[in-house]
């Protein structure tokens, strides 16, 4: 019996890594850290009532924001043990397996688990405010949706402890994957962590496609909507298109593991390369369903700080609709080697190519909005300023890349680890940082320190080129992706230190942010105006952080930019309407979301580890919790004038 | 003023129901392109039989005819319960969902029973690529049919609660939705693995 216990608890744990032994009592102490405040503080009701339950769009975009950020250092810290592996050659830090475990977990989590949520945070934050909105359009579903992410994340995560981490990339290619060479739960942890968050991101799709075409203030045209809306919009197009072709594409690899299928294995007439065209049928457009809303968060925060309405509105939201279109026909770029024929290739290079033309016009709508304005250098100006040359020289090496002979040369080379971190992080994070420093202060109510602000940006661009620019010179001189160690006689050594150096200033960069945040919690300015940039859009009309139900008279709409209009008007006309009360319609809070994603976590680990009794029993708790949300009549109510009279006194804004 | 509250209440939840409606929509679309997905990997592995078994062998004609009638009729009886509900009449509503109901079970049970004579005779989901791939694509349409069956039972139970309102009206909507799309798949999984496997 006990020698059983232990073979078991040996299969089961991950053992005999020293690292992970201290990372096993870093989560532990952290657990018990975290149990230990609340208990304390006597704050688990207060956690309940108004964080886990919560349908609140605001709390749920601030909880993605927190989770994607602690995702984004434990990416983060997979990075820097990589790039201190790759530092030198013959070194032996990292062995081969582990390596494979990082860069698998790496990308997985950056992508999946950091840029989508932080994504979701900002369409949370912003969207139902930028078009003078009370709420998304199924609050209910929105937690579900953010509880689903969360649960995935975890069960992701978990496979770093027990059971062992996924080694076959963070696209899962078979027969790798497959059972014969990963028979291991790793595999699996991957395939439920991300099908169980997955499916949550589609929900948002759905969400937010309806937000903001049936909940937008009463004259807000389409064409009147903020470019940021807009983005989410064509982000959302992309989600809807490409998630249930990744939910197939996981659940047929989950097939070929557990019941022994044939769809990818190599015996049996199953046909791996299948799978490789559906996954980047949906991790292509996967890139612009990130990207887009930071060219939206880019497209705000210029207007902004020019004081300038954005130039070419028109050009920019028909480029956007384009690249959802077109993000759509590219995926065989990433095997023009599969050996589809001239032909084939050549379309995919040229659909390629064409996403270049859209993208060209919104940088160029960008520099003419800054042309000749008023420009203000703050900190969320700052960063867009970085990405435009960083995304044009990463657009330029994609081009290069697109060029189906040529990339029989380029092909899995760290000249496209280069290119596609530049994008990566140039567009999308630095671009989801902007929007963090341009919203922080309508999500807190405070602003964050300008210095430290300006040594986390230096450290993180100087930072960012030393990194990746000796990785393209790297590529040429044939050295290729996921290798863990290298000879001597390559001669890629000195490059390779140079760019583990510019990782570290990233990482440094990243402290100073963490430490940026923990100032302002202290010292942070108020912003009591609940317009701090003198904004454009309409969630600048309503204090900082807004009430929870949003707007207490929802504003009628005219053009664009509609809070600048509003300003301007009061500017003339002087006197101030006063504002007349009406109730207001909220949804209730609800443990469903919550409780049903527990369920989902415990199904999703009882699938990974094939126990077919607990993946029932977590179907079942999933199955009641939908019928006892069904049964459920009673999930809205009113606030009455009363209420929102006083809460709109107490933030000086009675009329 | 309790009137003008009353008022605005029955008019914000029209609304609401409206955008439920709408949403689902959006979620079929989805839906279908998860279907089409998985039509496709089909259509990818139909030859791949790893010089085994085909379908030709399996398939029987009266089995999956039989299925065919039987979820088309319930797409037909839910549309007669959606009229009678449109009339406000209960009492048929209820008795036509039942009708719906209990022909879904017969499909399910139909389609069981045609798996299980399947395994019996040697063709199980690891036989080929070509069983994988029919087995997910036809066992995916099944699940969706057992989710819609669990589904309906607990509308037609919120009905017999609380009768016609603009709640159950959404809910009767959506479900009735909901099983024309199934039938539509089927149609298709008719022609393409069926029809065209047995020819
Ligand atoms: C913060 C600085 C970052 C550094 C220093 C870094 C470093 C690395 C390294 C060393 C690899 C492994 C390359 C190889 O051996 O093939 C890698 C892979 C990867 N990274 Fe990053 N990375 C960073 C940020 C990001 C971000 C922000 C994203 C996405 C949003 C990202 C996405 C990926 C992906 C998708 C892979 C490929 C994983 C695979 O081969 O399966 N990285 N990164
Ligand atoms: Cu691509």
């Amino acid at each position: 019996m006990l020698d059983k216990l232990k073979d078991f608890s040996s299969r089961f744990f991950v053992t005999g890594e020293p690292m992970i032994y201290g990372a096993d009592v870093a989560i532990l102490l952290t657990l018990a850290g975290i149990i230990f405040v609340l208990t304390y503080l006597k704050k688990w009701k207060w956690l309940w009532r108004e964080w886990l339950t919560t349908v609140d769009h605001k709390k749920i975009g601030i909880m993605y924001m927190l989770s994607s950020l602690l995702m984004l250092f434990r990416g983060g810290v997979d990075a820097l043990l990589m790039r201190i592996q790759l530092a030198f050659p013959q070194w032996h830090f990292l062995d081969s397996n582990h390596y494979n475990e990082i860069f698998t977990t790496h990308g997985t989590i950056m992508i999946l688990f950091m840029a989508m949520p932080l994504m979701f945070a900002f369409f949370n934050i912003v969207v139902p405010l930028q078009i003078g909105a009370r709420d998304v359009a199924y609050p209910f579903l929105n937690a579900v949706s953010f509880w689903l992410f969360f649960f995935g994340a975890m069960l992701f995560n978990l496979s770093f402890v027990i059971g062992g981490s996924p080694d076959a990339g963070w696209l899962s290619y078979p027969p790798l994957s497959g059972m014969q060479f990963s028979p291991g739960p790793g595999q699996d942890f991957y395939i439920w962590g991300i099908q169980i968050s997955g499916i949550g991101s589609l929900a948002s799709g759905i969400n937010f496609i309806m937000t903001i075409l049936k909940m937008r203030a009463p004259g807000m045209k389409l064409m009147h909507m903020p470019l940021f809306t807009w983005s989410v919009l064509a982000s959302c197009i992309i989600i809807i298109f490409a998630f249930p072709v990744l939910t197939v594409t996981l659940a047929l690899l989950f097939i070929d593991r557990f019941f022994d299928g044939h769809l990818f294995t190599m015996t049996g007439g199953g046909n791996p390369m299948m799978y490789i065209n559906l996954i980047w049928m949906w991790g292509h457009p996967e890139v612009y369903i990130v990207v887009l809303p930071a060219f939206g968060i880019f497209s705000e925060i210029v207007a902004t700080f020019s004081q300038k309405k954005i130039f070419g509105y028109k050009s920019m939201v028909f480029s956007m609709m384009i690249i959802s279109v077109l993000s759509y026909f590219t995926w065989v770029h990433h095997f023009f080697t599969m050996g589809a024929g001239a032909n084939v290739n050549v379309f995919f290079a040229i659909t390629t190519m064409a996403i270049g033309i859209p993208t060209g016009v919104k940088v160029f709508n960008w520099l003419f909005t800054m042309f000749r304005g008023r420009i203000q250098m703050t900190q969320p100006m700052l960063w867009t300023i970085a990405f435009i040359p960083c995304f044009v020289v990463g657009g330029a090496t994609g081009v290069m890349l697109s060029a189906a002979p040529a990339d029989y040369q380029y092909h899995n080379s760290y000249f496209l680890v280069a290119h596609f971190h530049q994008v990566l992080i140039g567009g999308v994070v630095f671009g989801f940082f902007a929007g963090l420093y341009y919203w922080w202060p309508k999500m807190f109510g405070f602003k964050l320190n300008d210095r430290l602000g300006k040594w986390a940006f230096w450290t993180w661009n100087i930072g960012f080129y030393v990194c990746f620019m000796p990785q393209y010179a790297l590529g040429f001189m044939g050295m290729t992706r996921r290798i863990y160690t290298y000879d001597f006689d390559m001669g890629w050594g000195p490059l390779n230190v140079i760019s583990t150096v510019g990782a570290f200033f990233m990482g440094i960069g990243f402290i100073f942010q963490a430490w940026q945040i923990l100032h302002g919690i202290k010292y942070g300015e108020r912003d009591v105006t609940g317009d701090p940039w003198n904004g454009r859009t309409l969630e600048w009309s309503i204090p900082s952080p807004p009430p929870h139900y949003n707007f207490a008279v929802i504003p009628t709409v005219t053009g664009q930019d509609a809070w600048w209009t509003i300003k301007e008007e009061r500017k003339k006309k002087k006197a101030k309407e006063t504002a007349v009360f009406s109730p207001i319609h909220m949804p209730k809070n609800s443990g469903i979301p919550f409780i049903m994603s527990v369920f989902w976590f415990i199904a999703g680990f009882g699938l990974t580890f094939h126990w077919v009794w607990m993946a029932i029993f977590g179907l079942t708790g999933v199955g009641a919790c939908l019928l006892a949300r069904s049964f459920q009549y009673n999930s809205d109510y009113y606030i009455p004038v009363d209420e929102i009279r006083h809460t709109e006194d107490s933030v000086g804004r009675v009329g | 003023m309790a009137y003008a509250t009353a008022h605005h209440e029955e008019h914000h939840h029209e609304h609401d129901e409206g955008i439920k409606v709408m949403g689902f929509w959006l979620f079929l679309v989805t839906d279908c392109i998860l279907f089409g997905a998985l039509f496709a990997t089909y259509a990818v592995l139909v030859n791949h039989t790893a010089g085994g078994l085909t379908g030709k062998e399996f398939f029987e004609v009266p089995g999956f005819v039989s299925e065919t009638f039987i979820l088309l009729t319930s797409s037909f009886t839910s549309g007669l319960a959606v009229l009678s509900m449109h009339k406000e009449k209960i009492k048929p509503l209820i008795g036509w969902l039942i009708v719906t109901l209990l022909l879904g079970m017969c499909f399910v049970g139909l389609e069981i029973h045609e798996f299980q004579t399947m395994v019996h005779e040697g063709a199980t989901i690891s036989t080929s690529a070509f069983f994988t791939a029919f087995y997910t694509l036809v066992s995916t349409h099944g699940l969706h049919v057992s989710v819609g069956i669990i589904w309906m039972i607990s509308i037609t139970i919120q009905l017999k609660r609380y009768g016609i309102t603009s709640v159950t009206k959404r809910k009767v909507t959506i479900i009735s939705l909901y099983w024309h799309f199934l039938d539509a798949v089927w149609i298709f999984l008719y022609t393409v693995v069926y029809l065209m496997g047995v020819m």
